[in-house]
């Protein structure tokens, strides 16, 4: 009941607009009372009544018109609206629309009306408290609707002055006093709040390193480019931890806690060094004192504990090199995983690509110049990276010439790939040859003739492929990705020669140092034997020789170190090099010498350098996976990786900035760059291998490095658990490596594995299902959102907004009588003249929409058998757009 | 109403005064010219500065020139509070260019001319913009009548996730 009075009050106070907004969407009750305000307008335009009570009966569309016309008449009468209004309240008032309704509707509803009616009348005078509680929620109500619908300031402001008086009235003491000043402090407090947590959300975007610059980059170069940098952001991290774990648990404690410096042999530098190891050509090839020094592994002490803690520094260090890659591997995996969730390659599936691009991008609070120019520079990539995508999908092609050729340009990528690699072994066998020949007998070429061949491979192979790959024509994101994989194919030659060579370093080192060893024994002996023989004593003290005179091994760690520590740093200085002269040099030329040339340089020949997101990419690939090698065998390494990664993030922004221009197709980036995680595990995994190798099977030097005495370097953990722990653990530690319990476990994860892949794959067809599904819901959604009828309401307000309250053309294909719109025309100077003819057509266009008959009426329509706004009902409502007039039954 | 309309009452006023000159500020209910609107921080490099002011102004003359209550009209429109609905509307009524009460190819080309800036070398070739309008048309234009309306327009905008929070003017 209260309920019944309150849509009454409703409608009393609603505008026309407001009002007509529940039809057909409202519940019976409603559309009784909607009836009640319409037929409050047919008393004004009484001559009208009759046709339009004709029209209301007939097709849907023809009432959308209705609704137009009725929209115009109550612009007219819009001053009169606010007195009629209050003329309203009156309670008489209600009686008199009574009297109407039966006069007009002869139906059965009538009689209920009635009776609702009159007990809302009881209501008024019974419940005067209850009425004024409705009135007043649905005065408050006003105040909210007013702020919600795009109306003009003045008419929300009479609404609101009516609504506010109201309040007043009736709130009373409430809005006074004690609770005023509590709810004036809650707002401020809420505001407070509000501006609080904008802020944060800036504080925490300004935490983010390099976010402006990358943005900035992206919004010039797209988003493949910045996806470079972005990597190189997350490779910055991941060094920074590896930094941390390395250095404060092996590097600090050694330095802080061991043995000073010039103490023991392996931390002194040689006498017959030591004339030559400040020299700077020494240093530069991390000889004299660096080799010496806490960068490398023969630094390291071998005491089981140091210093006040008791800091077990071998097995620290151990433990530190392993426990990088763990933590590397875990990592990669998780943003992986991460990166999969979010999923997509880069070819974005929403429906509105576009639109939401138009319409959407622009961010209105921006207020600063600069910013605006990178925001235009980021729209206009963004409408490029769009329509190259569009561009691509949208390609009719010849799929068997496409696919020749794809296939002829992999055959032909192979053969270079596969005469590549044989150049390597080639190469390399000959270099093992030249390497047991006299030094002296070869020539330049010869002895470099290794690293000679790789280069050139490196400098002529990628734009081969990329030339190749043009038979292709695949869209560039995916171009990318085949360019990465064939340059990493080619690199792994790079990566294997270079372990070869290494290996064969440190098997002539261990040779070496055997001999070494076994003459430092011999002379132990020796001196032993004269010391006692001489001394008549078996308490022999140790041999007083200054530790830069001891004969020492060749420390094969330290040799391997040293060989990654100056690829990484001829890497970055080769890097380096090439963005000063192939970018900055060539683009300082081009622009310069343009003036004076006789050609144009900027579009011509040399032109600006593009950024190359695959050498690059690869390159940062590969460094990290030396540094995962090189880790182990040099602990400064991780540490100037930092730097170089620090450095070239500002070196690369600034170069890309300045140098480099967009690619010619702007591409977007695949979401997720799971790709070059991909490879990243994959080196991971291939630098993991000599690492583990080495640690299991190659004895360590004897003199140097914290495993130095040992037979292999694990048994430091083997030692650890023998002495430290508690037997109970050594025997769990000896059940858990028996093979009986290892291979159960592999089984059990390799079942593990099996099962959670096929779950993965029942979920990535549930939800192919539910996109398929989404994708028929939004059609129905469209096809019911081109029926005009259901949002008409909306174009009244628009039409009351419009400076000259224009009307909009009504629209053209449900209008039957075209000629009507020009008479009423005078106020829609808009309208198209070829829109009517246009309008024939359109009806073929929409196939997927029910047709909107336009037959004429024939015949007087039949009684109305159900509620005519109800969406629900079985038979087609009026909001569906179907015509009544192709219905024989009515 | 309540003490955060009067808050920001206020402190809009007073952003509104201070655009007044002197004279003008005892004279009731006086209208600022677009000109000295559009020096705003907040409005100045935004690209559809003088539609926003063309489209809240109620001047007969059709400057853009704003009255205090057209001020607040904007400013409601660019608040947080305003529903989506409201937002669209007005969105679309700024991006209506010719005031025709629909957007076609011209209004969105003057659209995209906005959006990428003033200078020659973000703007794009006339084949990208007509395949961009092309590519609009086709998603949004439901009825395939050749421009996109109102209904339409708030159809693509009401699954936008983030014009909300970006529709917005902060004072």
């Amino acid at each position: 009941m209260n309920f019944q009075l309150f849509t009454y009050n409703v409608h009393v106070f609603y505008s026309d607009e407001a009002r007509r907004r529940a039809q057909n969407r409202r519940a019976k009750p409603q559309r009784k009372a909607k009836k009640v305000s319409d037929d409050d307008e047919d008393d004004e335009d009484e001559d009208e009544a009759p046709r339009k009570k004709g029209q209301r009966k007939k097709t849907k569309p023809q009432d959308s018109d209705e609704d137009d016309e009725e929209d115009k008449r109550s612009v007219k009468r819009k001053t009169s609206k606010a007195s009629r209004k209050k003329a309203k309240e009156e309670s008489d008032e209600g009686s008199e629309e009574d009297k109407k309704k039966r006069r007009k509707q002869g139906t059965a509803g009538s009689k209920k009306d009635k009776e609702e009616q009159n007990k809302e009348k009881g209501n008024v005078k019974g419940k005067q408290g209850k009425d004024k509680g409705g009135e007043k929620d649905k005065k408050k109500k006003n105040g909210k609707i007013s702020r919600n619908k795009p109306w003009r300031m003045k008419r929300r402001l009479v609404l609101l002055k009516e609504a506010q008086e109201f309040v007043e009235k009736f709130e009373g003491a409430l809005g006074k006093g004690k609770g005023r000043k509590l709810y004036a402090y809650k707002v401020m407090m809420a505001k407070k709040l509000i501006k609080f947590k904008r802020d944060f959300e800036n504080f925490k975007t300004a935490c983010i390193p390099w976010e402006q610059k990358i943005k900035e980059v992206e919004s010039h170069f797209g988003s493949s480019v910045a996806s470079y940098f972005i990597f190189l952001r997350w490779m910055y991290g991941l060094n920074m931890v590896l930094f941390g774990l390395m250095f404060g648990l092996v590097v600090l404690p050694e330095i802080l806690m061991g043995l000073p410096y010039g103490s023991i042999p392996r931390k002194t530098v040689p006498r017959e060094e030591q004339e030559t190891a400040m020299d700077f050509s020494v240093l530069n090839d991390f000889g004299g004192y660096i080799k010496y020094s806490f960068l490398f592994y023969g630094y390291f002490n071998n005491n089981r504990r140091i210093g006040l803690l008791q800091f077990r520094l071998p097995l620290s260090y151990l433990l530190v090199g392993v426990g990088i890659f763990g933590y590397s591997l875990m990592v990669v995996i998780r943003t992986m995983a991460r990166n999969a969730n979010e999923g997509g390659d880069g070819a974005e599936e929403g429906e509105f690509t576009f639109s939401w691009k138009m319409f959407t991008s622009w961010d209105y609070l921006i207020g600063n110049p600069e910013t605006a120019d990178n925001k235009y520079a980021s729209i206009t990539t963004s409408f490029k990276e769009s329509i190259v995508d569009e561009q691509e999908n949208q390609k009719d092609e010849n799929i068997h010439l496409r696919r020749f050729l794809r296939v002829l340009a992999n055959f032909l990528i192979t053969c270079s790939l596969g005469g590549s690699g044989y150049l390597i072994y080639f190469v390399v066998k000959r270099s093992q040859d030249f390497a047991k020949m006299e030094k002296e007998n070869l020539s330049w070429l010869e002895k470099n003739e290794v690293e000679f061949v790789m280069s050139l491979l490196g400098l002529v192979c990628p734009p081969l492929f990329e030339t190749i790959a043009e038979l292709e024509d695949y869209h560039p994101r995916i171009a990318l990705k085949w360019q990465l994989g064939r340059i990493f194919a080619l690199f792994l030659g790079n990566l294997y020669t270079f372990l070869f060579a290494l290996f064969d370093e440190v098997n002539e080192k261990l040779e070496t140092e055997k001999s070494i060893k076994n003459a430092t024994d011999w002379a132990f002996e020796q001196y032993y034997t004269n010391y006692s023989s001489h001394y008549n004593t078996t308490d022999v003290p140790p041999p007083n020789v200054h530790p830069a005179d001891v004969i020492r091994g060749p420390c094969w760690e330290d040799a391997v170190g040293i060989g990654f520590v100056k690829l990484i740093v001829s890497d970055m200085q080769v890097t380096y090099l090439t963005i000063l002269i192939g970018d900055f040099a060539r683009a300082f030329i081009v622009r310069f010498l343009n003036y004076c040339w006789c050609w144009d340089l900027e579009a011509g020949f040399p032109s600006y350098g593009e950024f190359d997101i695959s050498g690059n990419v690869l390159g940062l690939i590969f460094n990290q996976g030396m540094i995962w090698m090189g880790a182990f065998y040099a602990p400064g390494l991780v540490g100037l990786n930092v730097l170089r990664l620090l450095s070239s993030m500002y070196y690369q922004c600034w170069a890309v900035m300045c140098c480099n221009v967009p690619h010619e197709r702007v591409f977007k980036a695949s979401r997720s760059n799971n790709f070059y995680m991909g490879l990243l595990l994959l080196v991971l995994f291939l630098s993991l291998l000599p690492v583990v190798y080495t640690i299991m099977t190659v004895s360590p030097s004897f003199d140097c490095g914290p495993f130095s005495g040992q037979g292999k370097m694990y048994d430091v953990i083997m030692e650890t658990i023998e002495q430290d722990l508690p037997p109970f653990l050594a025997n769990i530690f000896t059940y858990a490596t028996n093979p009986g319990l290892i291979l159960p476990a592999v089984l059990l994860m390799v079942l593990a594995i099996y099962y959670l892949n096929a779950v993965s794959k029942g979920y990535q067809n549930a939800n192919l299902d539910l996109k398929k599904k989404m994708k028929i819901t939004r059609d129905e959604e469209k096809n019911r959102r081109n029926n005009k009828d259901s949002t008409n309401e909306v174009m009244k307000d628009l039409e009351d907004l419009l400076p000259n309250k224009s009307l909009i053309p009504p629209p053209v294909e449900e209008e039957p009588h075209p000629d009507v719109i020009v008479d009423k025309g005078a106020k829609s100077p808009k309208i198209k003249p070829g829109a009517a003819a246009r309008g024939v057509n359109l009806q073929k266009d929409v196939s997927l929409a029910a047709p909107n008959p336009r037959a004429p009426v024939t015949r007087a329509p039949g009684p109305r058998r159900g509620p005519p706004g109800n969406a629900r009902s079985p038979q087609p409502g009026p909001g569906r757009g179907r015509g009544r007039g192709g219905h024989p039954s009515r | 109403m309540s003490m955060s309309f009067f808050i920001h009452l206020f402190s809009a006023h007073k952003r509104f005064t201070e655009l007044l000159t002197k004279d003008e500020k005892d004279l009731p209910n006086n209208r600022v010219p677009m000109e000295r609107i559009l020096t705003l921080p907040e409005l100045k490099s935004n690209p559809f500065r003088k539609r926003i002011c063309n489209v809240f102004s109620t001047s007969e003359y059709k400057d853009g020139g704003l009255t205090f209550e057209d001020f607040l009209d904007l400013l409601s429109a660019f608040s947080d509070s305003a529903t989506l609905e409201i937002k669209s509307h007005y969105a679309f009524r700024i991006f209506d260019f010719d005031d025709d009460g629909t957007l076609d190819c011209g209004d969105l080309e003057k659209l995209v001319n906005c959006l990428t800036g003033e200078t020659d070398d973000t703007r794009l070739t006339p084949e990208e913009m007509r395949q961009l309008i092309n590519n609009i048309l086709e998603e949004s234009d439901i009825d395939k009548d050749g421009t996109v309306n109102l209904s339409e327009f708030q159809h693509v905008i009401s699954r936008s996730p983030d014009f909300v929070s970006s529709f917005k003017i902060v004072l």
